[in-house]
């Protein structure tokens, strides 16, 4: 036993010393520290407008204040005429299509569908006066609305079919005077009304995230880092940062995590390596519409029932419309988990002169582009909104349908509650040939799910994907996901090869126990 | 019969560590294969990867005593008596009858175990190590990005690095059977934890090995 130092010394120790040396030892990680303190320091404004001599008057036309504004702000004019928020479209090389000018201008959806012939209501969500129909003055600065991104006195509204143009009554004098940066409900004034309600579309993106808890969104929250949308959507020259694939189609100009947090965020090196294939939301948003439930389905084939003659709603016990006449059956969905897919960043949309293929049975509103083993794709969450909307079946179109005019008679769905006319209002609108014949055909729409970033310790565990049978990515295909993914014929020879050298040393033992007690005897 | 010291320390100690280490990474690995669940799937991959790493510097240091000793002469695979050594697993050793492979300090494995072992030293535990070091740096962090080793997909490493698992446990099955078979049933399992076995007489004298 006295050698016994000696062994310790040399072989024990040695051994302890370099295997601690080759462990992956943790650092300490001040990002998110430093991001803290840079994102704590509040922005002061350089200027006070209720100061300027300009805005001592009151204003009776929008348009007016347009122009004052562009009396100081000489060039702003022409930057958002530029911009995608004025034009709705933008120039984009989409694989198999090339060059195309697309955008909400001209796109369909599976929610209402798009805008076309619906522009007076649908473009109340338009940065600008009066986008009624095809008449609209893109190239004119006066008819840009600055107030609806820049008021700050939470006073400013657009009127309801009022084509952008402002409600009745304001008092512009104290708005003009209270204008300065976006804030979250200058953009969520439309961004979290997607779909004609609250957090109808996106699904994490609703009005809950003025007022988020931590859990929520630690982003936006006022206990977390209480970002305005502006901070990440960084904006130059009112070029903004952030895409959302609805209606983008390439891939540039996208706000990313990565801007803020660098592609190393995590403490755990073996985290970071995962960033290659998973994107950080499929981590870091584990479930979206947190707090008021999002629309999963919308089937306007049920539209125009009457009731007694008269159009009906039916609600459920939470409130959440399942039934209207003018729209037809909803589904909705709260804390919804999200799905996955491979996507590199660029988009195909389905256009509505596109023909529809003798077996196709689901029209792809958009497809997200990406795969395994492209360097450019990652595994991100989506919501999933799937429809069932009007379609051609002579000329294998998807149809616009009129749905909204101020008059009745006019063809609009939601005032006649007759779809026929509505079908041929809005495709004659469109400029394209509609034979009579229609019947309804199922979509799928991919929204990408950006918002409601989870605190650290809600994330995804290793668990929720690294599991046989039910994980997050059991559909994730062309990856080796290690707890997951198997490989049958390795599993099933070693398992067997396993039984056979089990089963063998009994035998053997069996027969060597009965031979020693012949022997015995 | 004679008492020999026939396992030193080191040798004793780099036994017993390393069927530690093999059961223990067996034990954690096939919970990452999804097999079931035990420690937790992100401790199992920590306890792996660290038991990994004791192993492979186990290997080094066992590496060097192999060659200062000499003792990597056991290895050395002959065909005499292999055939003898295999029928008396199969008919000998129900009759009783001895065992074909004299033991002794210079010559401590029989032609199967040289033939077994050696194919572990210079095959299997290398195809594990390597597959191992791959399978934690396909992807790594150097240079403020994620380097590749020049692959995206892990299915291929797992693959061989699984296979190589059951082989290995396959062998275990069998070595622990198979060390029942000496003199008498646990001769040879107080000969690995004591170092002294009881042995037929030598013909030579021969000096011991450290």
């Amino acid at each position: 036993m006295k050698n016994i130092a000696p062994f310790v010394l040399s072989v024990i120790l040695p051994l302890v010393v370099i295997t601690i040396m080759l462990r992956d030892a943790t650092r300490d990680n001040t990002i998110l520290e430093n991001l803290r303190e840079e994102y704590s320091i509040p922005h002061i404004p350089s200027v006070d407008h209720s100061k300027h001599a300009e805005l001592q008057r009151d204003f009776t036309n929008p348009h007016e204040i347009t122009e004052t504004c562009l009396s100081c702000h000489t060039e702003r004019g022409k930057e958002v005429l530029g911009n995608a928020h004025w034009n709705w479209e933008r120039e984009a090389y989409i694989e198999g299509r090339g060059v195309t000018y697309l955008g909400k201008k001209n796109l369909i959806n599976n929610f209402c569908t798009g805008i076309l012939s619906n522009e007076a209501t649908c473009n109340r969500c338009h940065i600008g006066y009066g986008w009624s129909d095809h008449t609209f003055d893109h190239s004119n600065p006066l008819n840009i609305d600055c107030l609806i991104c820049h008021d700050n006195s939470g006073m400013y509204d657009k009127a309801r079919g009022g084509a952008g143009y402002p409600v009745p009554g304001l008092d512009f004098q104290s708005i003009v005077q209270q204008v300065g940066l976006p804030r979250k409900d200058n953009c969520g004034y439309c961004h979290f009304y997607g779909g004609g309600g609250n957090n109808v579309k996106h699904g994490d993106l609703e009005n809950a995230l003025l007022t988020a808890s931590w859990d929520v969104d630690v982003h936006m929250s006022a206990e977390g880092a209480g970002l305005e949308c502006s901070d990440c959507h960084t904006t130059r020259n009112h070029q903004m940062m952030g895409r959302y694939y609805g209606v983008s189609s390439d891939n540039s100009m996208r706000a990313t995590c990565e801007d803020c947090h660098t592609n190393l965020p995590h403490v755990q090196k073996t985290l970071n390596e995962h960033a290659v294939t998973v994107a950080c939301q499929t981590c870091h948003i584990p479930v979206y519409a947190k707090v008021n439930p999002t629309k999963m389905h919308w089937d306007w084939s049920t539209a125009t029932d009457r009731r007694d003659g008269e159009p009906y709603e039916v609600l459920d016990t939470l409130g959440n419309l399942l039934y209207t006449s003018i729209k037809g059956d909803f589904h909705w969905r709260q804390n919804a988990i999200p799905g996955y897919v491979w996507f590199n960043g660029t988009a195909d949309h389905h256009l509505i002169s596109d023909i529809i293929g003798e077996n196709d049975s689901v029209i792809y509103i958009n497809t997200l582009f990406g795969e395994a083993g492209d360097p450019g794709s990652r595994i991100y969450p989506v919501k999933i909104h799937t429809g069932r909307q009007p379609y051609d079946t002579e000329y294998k179109t998807i149809i616009q349908a009129k749905l909204w005019d101020k008059d009745p008679g006019m063809g609009a769905l939601w005032v006649d509650l007759e779809w026929e006319e509505a079908l041929a209002a809005g495709m004659e609108y469109v400029g394209m040939p509609f034979s009579g014949q229609y019947d309804f055909i199922d979509s799928k729409m991919f929204l990408m799910i950006n918002h409601m970033v989870s605190p650290s310790d809600q994330a995804l565990q290793c668990e929720d994907c690294h599991t046989r049978t039910g994980g997050r990515l059991a559909d994730i295909q062309g990856v080796y996901i290690p707890g997951q993914s198997t490989h049958s014929a390795i599993d099933f020879f070693g398992i067997t090869m396993l039984i056979l050298a089990l089963s063998g040393v009994f035998f053997h033992a069996f027969l060597r126990f009965f031979a020693s007690r012949k022997t015995n005897k | 019969m004679q008492r020999v010291y026939l396992y030193s320390r080191y040798e004793r100690f780099w036994h017993w560590t390393q069927a530690f280490l093999i059961l223990f990474l067996a034990l954690t690995g096939f919970e990452i294969h999804g097999s079931y669940r035990l420690f937790g799937y992100e401790s199992a991959v920590s306890l792996h990867n660290n038991a990994a790493w004791i192993l492979i510097v186990l290997i080094i240091f066992t590496i060097f005593w192999h060659f200062t000793t000499g003792e990597w002469r056991q290895y050395m695979p002959t065909m005499e008596n292999l055939r003898a050594q295999m029928e008396y697993y199969v008919t000998g050793i129900f009759r009783n009858a001895p065992h074909p492979t004299k033991k002794t300090t210079l010559s401590k494995l029989n032609p199967m175990q040289r033939l077994v072992y050696l194919g572990l030293k210079i095959l299997f535990i290398p195809v594990m190590v390597i597959s191992g070091i791959i399978y934690m740096f396909y992807r790594y962090q150097f240079d403020g990005a994620i380097q590749s080793l020049g692959f995206e997909d892990l299915g291929l490493v797992a693959a061989i690095h699984t296979l190589g698992a059951y082989i290995l446990l396959a062998f275990v099955v069998v070595h622990v059977y198979l060390i029942t078979t000496g003199h008498t049933l646990t001769s040879n399992l107080r000969a690995m934890i004591t170092g002294w076995e009881l042995l037929e007489e030598e013909e030579e004298e021969e000096e011991r090995s450290i």
